[in-house]
């Protein structure tokens, strides 16, 4: 939430800025270590990873167009609850939306896509950017961490997934005789994946930092 | 499913799928204030009471909304009912201990956007828990995810004084350890059943 602020104090970032940060410099995942509960509970396959990726990216862009054109309307006291009842009614859509695409996708993220509602770091851009910021600069604000969430849980995913099922996207890409790493696919392997990335997350930037 | 006994709803809620480490539900709370142990015993007791009142309060809501035919009101109710309880708890605590108010920081607020509540009240609701059911289902949560806290307080407290490599401080620390409580954690599968 804080590195943000700095970025919103520096003499107008470009919009292209808005929309590179939220990808790398800021990844909501693996920078500001924001939404945690649907990173690590739904990406024990690529294909789950994607569809919750993309559910959270079209609720995160969609609550912060709405959040941005309304920012002078909300009083400052009930601003939280406003956000959280515009997050919560792009929620229920979406939720309806992927129950009719495909029924098994919607049985297999189970809660999880309600819980989006609860995701930390949709709140936090509207928040930290949306209620200050025009409307273009929040949709493409929110594009960028959007898409960088998608990129992160399918990291995750697909790491899981191959070590964990043999498989990528449900084609088997190992033969028969690989010994899957059923651990990986259980809650702990979503915890040391996480730590997996992040380790090597900090490793380069410690490396750019000495060079 | 109905044969479930309320001890069996407890159980299973609070070890057997503990909601932080077997749902991941609460991550951020478990990472945020599992810092030291007394802040993170009060935080668990805040939430367990917060995931209490707010499971009551579902059950009801569940009930009038299937009497008006409305289900797609469920979420947006369960929230606000549960930002409602949240700004409540955050006053008595105020009012109570400014000291610890001061120590929950940013947190306290955030409990509202804390996934193990709302799941609470979502799962309760799936799984078509009775009325004490549903009770022994949120204790059951409170207490799993108030264990989980406390244990991984206790571990982070004494990883201070250990030698721990630049790389992997902070979080990566913390979700190799929460890692292998989880793994711990799966030992309790089958219990009950």
């Amino acid at each position: 939430m804080t590195p943000t602020k700095t970025t919103d104090l520096k003499a107008g970032p470009s919009s292209t800025d808005e929309f590179i940060k939220g990808l790398w410099r800021e990844n909501p995942v693996f920078v500001q270590v924001l939404g945690m509960c649907p990173v690590l509970a739904v990406s024990n396959s690529a294909i789950n990873a994607l569809a919750m990726g993309l559910a959270t990216a079209f609720v995160l862009i969609m609550s912060n167009i709405l959040v941005s054109s309304l920012r002078n309307f909300i009083p400052k006291q009930v601003r939280i609850a406003s956000y959280i009842l515009i997050i919560a009614t792009f929620v229920t859509m979406v939720d309806y939306a992927i129950q009719a695409i495909s029924v098994d996708l919607h049985k297999n993220l189970g809660a999880f896509i309600s819980l989006i509602v609860v995701n930390c770091l949709i709140l936090s851009r509207a928040e930290a950017f949306a209620s200050k910021n025009t409307i273009g600069k929040s949709a493409l604000d929110a594009l960028g961490m959007g898409l960088g969430f998608v990129f992160a849980l399918f990291c995750l995913g697909a790491v899981r997934e191959i070590l964990g099922n043999g498989s990528i996207f449900g084609f088997m890409i190992f033969p028969e005789s690989f010994q899957e790493w059923i651990i990986m696919i259980l809650p702990a392997g979503g915890f040391f994946t996480l730590a997996l990335w992040l380790f090597l997350f900090n490793n380069y930037k410690l490396k750019k930092a000495k060079a | 499913m109905k044969s479930e006994s309320l001890w069996y709803i407890f159980i299973n809620a609070s070890l057997i799928n503990n909601f932080v480490l077997a749902y991941f539900l609460g991550i951020c709370p478990f990472l945020g204030v599992s810092g030291k142990m007394e802040t993170a015993t009060k935080m668990g007791a805040a939430v367990t009471f917060v995931m209490i009142i707010s499971s009551v309060c579902a059950y009801g809501i569940h009930a009038l909304l299937v009497a008006i035919n409305a289900p797609f009101l469920q979420l947006i109710s369960y929230i606000v009912v549960i930002a409602a309880t949240v700004q409540l708890v955050e006053m008595v605590i105020k009012k109570m201990s400014p000291a610890l108010f001061r120590s929950l920081g940013i947190f306290l607020p955030l409990i509202t956007t804390n996934c193990a509540i709302l799941a609470v009240a979502l799962f309760q609701t799936a799984k078509g828990y009775s009325f004490f059911g549903s009770l022994a289902f949120a204790l059951g949560a409170g207490v799993g995810f108030t264990l989980a806290l406390i244990l991984m307080a206790g571990i982070r407290e004494q990883l201070d004084f250990a030698d721990v490599p630049k790389v992997v401080k902070g979080t990566v620390i913390t979700l190799l350890v929460a890692g292998i409580l989880s793994l711990t954690f799966m030992g309790f599968s089958g219990l009950g059943s």
